[in-house]
């Protein structure tokens, strides 16, 4: 047999390649591991740090239906992040030093969450674009090589599915509503809709990790390739809500079966990714007070479980 | 999953009815707020993992306030739907014990507030399922389950803080301290109680308050914490005298509301 | 003061009764109860389980995956375990 003159890294390709899922003891190239860990913990974070601009709105959530909707999904973010980190650690990460490197500001997450939430619009809007450019991203990665990440992914997208119905579902009470409602829904996609389409990353000619996590299928699609689909995707579901996407060079194209669009102000791109967004500072610091504030609970539970171990055992002896 | 039942009114007086009424939005209120209270807990929680255990509990406790209100709204016959009850009304309007008011403070505050409400609710839950009132009984068969988790989670967590460390249990000596004086309320009964305890609708408190003592007294000594004696007990909640703070809760719960009446959301 | 880690635990879930408990995930918890109940709270919010089962991960032992020609590809030959294996006459019924 011919594979027994394949090197390591090239027996691994060619199991990438065939489509067989990498397993957490399998042997890996050390890079196919550390990229897989800053991206995993990336996408957890940016689910903890995600619960907070929604959480903004929990107490002021204007039903007790509506209420219970956006307590339910901001809980099933914590979940997402929870599924999300124990994907890493089966790559040998541990949850405090992802945190560690999360508080520091050595680990990014996604940038959309330092915008601030500032009407309860906003509330459908992330659960309707937001999302939606989420699951964009997501669902390829239900068949990402690494199999605790995909079957993370798995549990992440079925559960996400109701995410962005909820929100389209705000959006269409909003429209539908009194002028002021409708007013509040356009005022908040002028505010969403670029910082979403930056979401998918930067242009693929900007995008140096792009080729390598293609080949080992990390990725299955590039940035540009998802931001056009999203923006086909949404458009449509704009008009349907009777709401204006704010880009004057937006023009359906025959040619290429898809729309035509402004480009991303990258500047502000950038800017948001150096921890320059204009909630960056108060989200983080959520965080750290939040881990920081807990620190005395989580030692307290662990100082208990350990008292309890040791009256177990003088009772056995 | 929520089911939408045939609301069954029980065939009573109109002074019973009206009474039937403060008391179940009462309870609605209590499981709003607390609800509330919890939910301001999401996304800063200790830890990940606990995060999702208060959401839950969190979600359990609106559910049931729900349900109430929905009842609420049949008893009184106007027209006004759950939504109307819970954010047009007042804080003086309001009929929550103030226990459950209180701010979260730190997690050894918001654990013992909840370990003091849900021993409370769990064994008020297991007598309101066997009452009289069928729609009240079929609220409290679900809730009860949900409430024997909650009593559950709380005193765990009373217990791991009493005995963990040094400053768990300086932390939840305080919130003792603090919080204590709130529990008598839940068990003395108001007016509208007393005359509802009378016609069989409302449980004897007398009867189950030992069964809360013993529940919290056993849980106290696994946490080799001391019960508080002679504690000089608050109340007023739940004939609409609150403390300062449910006034600044309504505010935010019900900004939306009060800011564009009569909108659809 | 300690920076200790809560330790890890691998949660299995029984779907419906009848079925096997199986691997879901795995959650961090400080001891047995509550990692009992984390697993309740975190994956089984949507009526997915009827009973938990969690292992704290260190207690897992695993195969190595260097073994797997050694482990798994003898079973390979061995055709006539399966029942495919045999021809039944086609006047045969109940087989």
């Amino acid at each position: 047999m011919e594979t027994a003159e394949l090197t390591q890294e090239e027996q691994f390709q060619a199991r990438i390649d065939a489509d067989v899922r990498i397993e957490p003891k399998d042997w890996m190239p050390e890079a196919y591991r550390k990229t897989l860990i800053r991206q995993i913990s990336q996408h957890a974070h940016s689910e903890l740090v995600g619960m907070l601009p929604e959480g903004n709105w929990i107490t002021r959530a204007p039903s007790l239906k509506r209420k219970s909707i956006l307590l339910a999904k901001v809980q099933d973010e914590a979940g997402h992040g929870l599924y999300l980190y124990s994907a890493a650690e089966t790559l040998g990460a541990s949850r405090d030093q992802m945190l560690a490197d999360l508080h520091s500001g050595k680990a990014k997450y996604s940038s959309i969450f330092n915008y601030p939430t500032l009407s309860w619009a906003d509330m459908g809007t992330i659960g309707w674009l937001v999302d939606g450019a989420a699951i964009l991203n997501q669902v390829p990665l239900c068949r990402t090589s690494y199999g605790p990440y995909a079957r993370a992914m798995v549990r992440v997208c079925k559960e996400e599915s109701f995410h962005q119905r909820q929100g389209f579902e705000i959006m269409q009470t909003l429209c539908e509503g009194a002028p002021a409602q409708k007013q509040m829904a356009q005022e908040a996609l002028n505010r969403w809709w670029w910082p979403t389409l930056m979401m998918f990353g930067p242009k693929d000619a900007d995008s140096p990790n792009t080729e390598q996590s293609m080949k080992w299928r990390i990725k299955r699609f590039t940035n540009d390739e998802l931001r056009q689909k999203f923006v086909d995707m949404m458009v449509p579901q704009a008009e349907f809500l009777g709401l204006t996407v704010p880009d004057d060079k937006l023009k359906w194209n025959e040619t290429k079966q898809g729309y035509d669009f402004g480009d991303v102000d990258w500047a502000e791109f950038w800017d948001v990714v150096k921890g320059n967004g204009p909630c960056s500072r108060e989200r983080l610091q959520a965080r750290v007070q939040a881990h920081e504030d807990g620190a005395w609970v989580r030692e307290a539970a662990l100082a208990h479980a350990e008292k309890r171990r040791q009256r177990a055992e003088t009772v056995a002896a | 999953m929520q089911e939408t039942h045939t609301i069954v009114v029980p065939d009573v007086s109109a002074e019973v009815r009206q009474q039937l009424l403060d008391y179940v939005l009462q309870l609605a209120d209590t499981s709003l707020i607390l609800a509330h209270r919890l939910s301001e807990w999401c996304g800063h929680g200790p830890i990940l993992e606990q995060d999702l255990a208060m959401a839950n509990i969190s979600l359990d406790l609106l559910g049931e306030a729900r349900s109430y209100y929905q009842y609420a709204a049949e008893l009184e016959g106007r027209g006004r739907t759950e939504d109307d009850l819970a954010y047009l009304r007042s804080a003086v309007e309001y009929r929550n014990p103030l226990l459950v008011e209180q701010p979260n403070g730190d997690f050894a505050h918001t654990i013992v507030r909840q370990f003091l409400y849900d021993a409370f609710h769990y064994h008020l839950l297991l007598q309101l399922q066997a009452g009289p009132d069928q729609q009240l009984a079929a609220i409290a068969e679900k809730s009860v389950k949900e409430a024997a988790y909650h009593v559950k989670w709380s005193a765990e967590w009373i217990i791991r803080l009493g005995d963990g460390t040094n400053e768990s249990r300086r932390r939840v000596e305080a919130a003792i301290n603090a919080l204590w004086r709130y529990s008598g309320e839940l068990t003395t009964p108001s007016a509208t109680e007393q005359a509802l305890q009378q016609a069989g609708f409302v449980p004897d408190y007398a009867a189950i308050q030992g069964q809360i003592d013993e529940h919290v007294a056993r849980v106290f000594a696994e946490a080799t914490l001391p019960v508080p004696q002679g504690v000089f007990m608050q109340k007023g909640g739940k004939t609409g005298r609150h403390s300062e703070h449910l006034g600044y809760l309504l505010a935010e719960l019900q900004y939306l509301q009060r800011t564009y009446p009569g909108l659809t959301w | 003061m300690s920076q200790k880690e809560w330790p890890l635990w691998e949660v299995f879930i029984r779907s419906k009764q009848g079925l096997d408990h199986k691997h879901v995930g795995s959650l961090h918890a400080a001891d047995a109860e509550m990692a009992v109940q984390n697993a309740r709270d975190v994956y089984t919010r949507r009526l997915e389980g009827v009973s938990i089962w969690v292992v704290e991960s260190k207690h897992v032992h695993a195969s190595n995956p260097d073994d797997a020609a050694a482990f798994y590809e003898p079973a390979n030959d061995k055709i006539y375990r399966h029942p495919t294996f045999y021809t039944v006459p086609d006047s045969i019924k109940h087989m």
